[in-house]
């Protein structure tokens, strides 16, 4: 990943960061990100702890719902507004609770344009930098498995919020899945389009924080049921 | 397997239906009436079975059920599934609904908010 701080501002970029209730870390992530991507936009979902206004201080264009709809809906809307206000080249999806490296992100829009890929998918699975613990690891993988089998991809990753997708691909997408199972949807989706993807191994930070606020083990029945009745 | 073979064919049929029903794409007004000739059609059998219980035995006789309350369970039953499956449907189709509407609520006012703000389209 070297001769990449040649150019460590990425114009030509913006990063989509579903919000929810993350005061605790998001000015924090939004002014770490702005120091490669200076455009970003946060999509609020009716968050009580003060979110929107933190990571509008900090610096992001800030999209609100007006009640919950969830990760996938927010996506969705915050790539319409990348889309639709701003000439964004390459749309990044990025997790507002600190679990994903700016640096990863950098490389891998390198990476699209370098090798003109559309899509480029974070994988926690292609090195063993990300400790996720054993049960989430094993759900993980069901995950995967489940998602390929939908799909007819060969991911190695399927639930990880980092990717980055261009803009001819991302104009494509259309979202129906509002809450977790988006993410095989967004697969699907892209698979579809039959534009040049790849995965990239990035580092998926678990800490107490992420962990007491990520994704519940019961709450993957709840992924599994969406995903299976579309 | 062997005891009551039609009954066990004809409610097997209807659970695969209802399942199918909750992965088909959404068909308006045809679904509607459907539904709604469903549902004249259970009134009728609910008031022939109220009028002429021998009759419902009789039906349940012949699909191989022994008696006339036994039919009326299962074709509840099967009903209710129905009911449960179309209901998840429509549901569906609102929330789409009303996820479009706060999109559009959503971009609409963040990108009126940043015009107002002066510092216009940027990227
Ligand atoms: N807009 C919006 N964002 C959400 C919602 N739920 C979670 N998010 C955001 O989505 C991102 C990921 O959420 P997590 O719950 O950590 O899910 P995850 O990272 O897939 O799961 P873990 O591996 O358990 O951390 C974070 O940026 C959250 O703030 C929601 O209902 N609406
Ligand atoms: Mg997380």
């Amino acid at each position: 990943m070297s001769g990449m701080t040649l150019s460590p501002r990425h114009d030509d970029a913006w990063l989509v960061i579903p919000l929810f209730n993350e005061a605790t870390v998001i000015e924090r992530v939004v002014r770490d990100a702005r120091e490669v991507f200076p455009h970003v936009v946060c999509v609020d979902d009716a968050s009580q702890d003060g979110s929107a206004e933190l990571a509008e201080a900090a610096g992001a264009v800030v999209v609100r719902h007006p009640f919950n709809l969830g990760q996938g809906a927010a996506l969705q809307t915050g790539m319409r507004y990348a889309l639709e206000a701003t000439d964004a080249a390459y749309l990044v999806t990025f997790d507002a609770d600190g679990q994903h490296q700016v640096q990863d992100a950098e490389a891998m829009v390198c990476r699209a344009k370098e090798e003109d890929l559309a899509v480029v998918f974070g994988s926690r699975f292609l090195d063993d930098r990300t400790r996720p613990g054993w049960v989430k690891k094993i759900v993980l993988k069901a995950a995967v498995w489940l998602t390929n089998q939908q799909t007819g991809m060969r991911l190695t990753d399927a639930h990880n919020g980092l990717r980055v997708i261009r803009r001819d691909a991302a104009s494509a997408l259309d979202l129906r899945q509002n809450r977790m199972a988006h993410a095989t949807e967004i697969v699907l989706q892209l698979g579809r389009t039959g534009l040049p993807w790849a995965e990239h191994p990035v580092h998926v930070l678990y800490t107490d924080y992420s962990r007491r606020k990520g994704q519940s083990l019961i709450n993957s029945v709840n992924i599994l049921v969406d995903t299976l009745l579309k | 397997m062997l005891d009551q073979p039609l009954i066990k064919i004809v409610l097997l049929v209807a659970i695969v239906v209802i399942t199918l029903m909750l992965n088909r794409s959404t068909a308006g007004s045809r679904h509607q009436a459907v539904r709604r000739l469903l549902l004249v059609g259970f009134v009728l059998l609910a008031a022939a079975a109220v009028l002429f219980p021998r009759l419902l035995t009789q039906v349940a006789q012949a699909l191989g059920v022994g008696r006339g309350a036994d039919l009326l369970l299962y074709g509840l039953t099967v009903f209710f599934l129905g009911y449960v499956a179309s209901s998840y449907r429509r549901m569906r189709q609102v929330e789409q609904q009303v996820t479009t509407l706060a999109r559009e609520l959503a971009l609409r006012q963040a990108v009126h908010d940043r015009r107002e703000h002066g510092d216009g389209p940027a990227g």
